[in-house]
């Protein structure tokens, strides 16, 4: 079997309002830049093209085809779309390669969550007979799982506020961060709460942007000339939609996942967790079981700035960057999907032999 | 089994979402003219195809259109078709003609009506022209447009069909 790097990651700013810009406009400066870091023209020199958008968040139909127009797709290309985070569009992409019907693949990630109202749009991802009739936002259901966290004494929201702090001081070095800053825990507990016990801190911003990552089989890789990162394992484990059936205070998902995609082999120097409110990320750090030698979320995580569509994809990019910048040898890259971690993805990332 | 149970065919559930939808920066350009009477176009700066109506990129080489290409009027048939049935929620009857349009100036085709025709006459390669609303009913919309007529032009042999130059055709 062919081992798979990546080759190239970019993502745009992380901001509140891109304006008048349509998702062409949004992908197209991204791919542009992913492009040049790889030393290729367009989506013509790579065999696969995947990409993760979801055209409720904009409220565009079928606003995902027209993001093609990006891509430069005549003569035609071969091309795919997961309506869902492109970590997903990864995960079809390595198959894809697996399978030998490609070398090499560029993978994006788009989303426009500002013309909507993101926790109420989210609703409709609910079970359609019993819950999303309800208008359950997904707030408030991070809410609920908080609040059974906190009662049954598994954190604090010391707990809570310290993992806020923590991303505002680390998306200070992270120049596409939409919130950063020298933030005190003390400073996060001053605030009022929001949706009681969460307060706007512990919630990820609504944002704007997209990412995107070239990956190619090492051999290509080596061809090329590019510094790698291999993807040694991925997997992906989801949970059942009827949320009182779910343990909300542990994500068995993530741990399986990440177990199956070999995480436990080796040391975990740096992990990217897509944890869109605080307490979620102290879940996912004991689902995998992650100590002091592992540094979390050194980007600041989605908290700084949340690409729906785009996050899980980039929590990848983030592990690369740190990779082929020597200042991590290992790491795993989490990206979650529906109300309260319910589907998650898990990345194993290694330093290539000449990376 | 005693208490037999309604068969439940569907539930009501309407989803109401609302959002600030923006056309897209350069569409935004096209519209702004649009409501001016102008038919703008972009032009691609790498194989200098001229787009309209645009959505900011050149689909064949994935690169922004930049340069505005101000355009005629004045088009050649590409394709249509004769609808002959009602469309519902369109408010012509049939029959009427729908058809493939290419800009004098532009590259690529855009749809539009074709009307004061004889349907059994339309033809590729027709030269037509926009009728236009009132000044004072212009919006940022196609509908400026009410429906494009043909014209007393020579039709234009299927080669030459969106190659024409702004400056029209000559026969």
């Amino acid at each position: 079997m062919k081992d798979i790097a990546i080759v190239a990651y970019q993502q745009s700013d992380s901001v509140s309002d891109a304006g008048a810009v349509n998702e062409v406009e949004l992908i197209m400066p991204v791919l542009a830049r992913t492009f040049e870091q790889a030393g290729l023209n367009s989506a013509q020199d790579v065999d696969f093209v995947c990409s993760g958008s979801c055209d409720y968040l904009q409220g565009a139909a079928f606003a995902f085809v027209s993001g093609v127009d990006a891509l430069g797709a005549v003569p035609p290309i071969k091309e795919s779309h997961v309506e869902m985070d492109a970590a997903w569009a990864l995960y079809e992409s390595i198959l894809k390669i697996r399978m030998g019907h490609a070398d090499s693949a560029l993978i994006y990630g788009f989303g426009k969550s500002s013309p909507g109202e993101l926790p109420v749009v989210l609703s409709q991802q609910l079970d359609p007979y019993y819950l999303a009739p309800l208008w359950v936002d997904s707030i408030s259901l991070a809410a609920l799982q908080a609040r059974m966290m906190l009662d049954k004494g598994l954190i604090t929201e010391r707990d809570m506020a310290e993992v806020v702090s923590r991303s505002r001081r680390n998306a200070m070095n992270n120049p596409h961060a939409q919130l950063s800053g020298d933030i005190s825990v003390d400073d996060v507990l001053a605030e009022e709460t929001y949706l009681s016990p969460l307060r706007k801190a512990d919630c990820s911003p609504i944002s704007d942007g997209a990412s995107a990552i070239i990956i190619a089989t090492v051999e290509q890789a080596r061809a090329w000339g590019l510094p790698y990162a291999v993807i040694s394992g991925i997997d992906h484990c989801i949970e059942t939609h009827n949320l009182g059936m779910r343990d909300l205070t542990d994500s068995v998902s993530t741990r399986m996942a990440a177990n199956r995609a070999g995480m436990n082999t080796g040391k975990v120097d740096v992990a990217e967790l897509y944890a869109p409110f605080s307490h979620q990320e102290i879940i996912l750090a004991r689902a995998l079981g992650l100590d002091d030698s592992t540094q979390v979320n050194p980007s600041g995580g989605v908290l700084a700035g949340n690409l729906m569509m785009a996050s899980g994809l980039s929590r990848v990019g983030e592990v690369f960057n740190r990779i082929v910048k020597g200042e991590a040898q290992r790491g795993i890259a989490h990206a979650t999907s529906g109300p309260c971690l319910q589907h998650n993805l898990v990345t194993v990332l290694e330093k290539g032999e000449n990376a | 089994m005693s208490d037999e149970q309604d068969v439940i065919t569907g539930i009501n559930a309407p989803v109401y979402l609302k959002y600030n939808f923006t056309a897209g920066a350069a569409p935004s350009r096209f519209l702004t003219q649009l409501k001016k009477g102008v038919l703008m176009g972009q032009r691609c700066p790498k194989c200098s195809a001229v787009y309209v109506p645009a959505r900011g990129s050149c689909a064949l080489c994935g690169v922004a259109t930049e340069e505005d290409v101000q355009l005629s009027d004045k088009a050649t048939v590409e394709s249509f078709t004769i609808v002959s049935i009602p469309i519902p929620g369109n408010p012509i009857e049939p029959p009427f003609v729908v058809a493939n349009l290419v800009l004098d100036g532009s590259n690529i085709s855009l749809i539009h009506l074709l009307s004061e025709c004889e349907n059994s006459e339309v033809r590729i390669g027709q030269r037509v022209q926009g009728v236009w609303k009132p000044e004072s009913e212009w919006d940022y919309s196609m509908n400026n447009i009410r429906y494009f007529k043909p014209i007393d032009e020579p039709d234009v042999p299927a080669e030459k069909i969106g190659k024409l130059p702004v400056t029209g055709w000559e026969g």
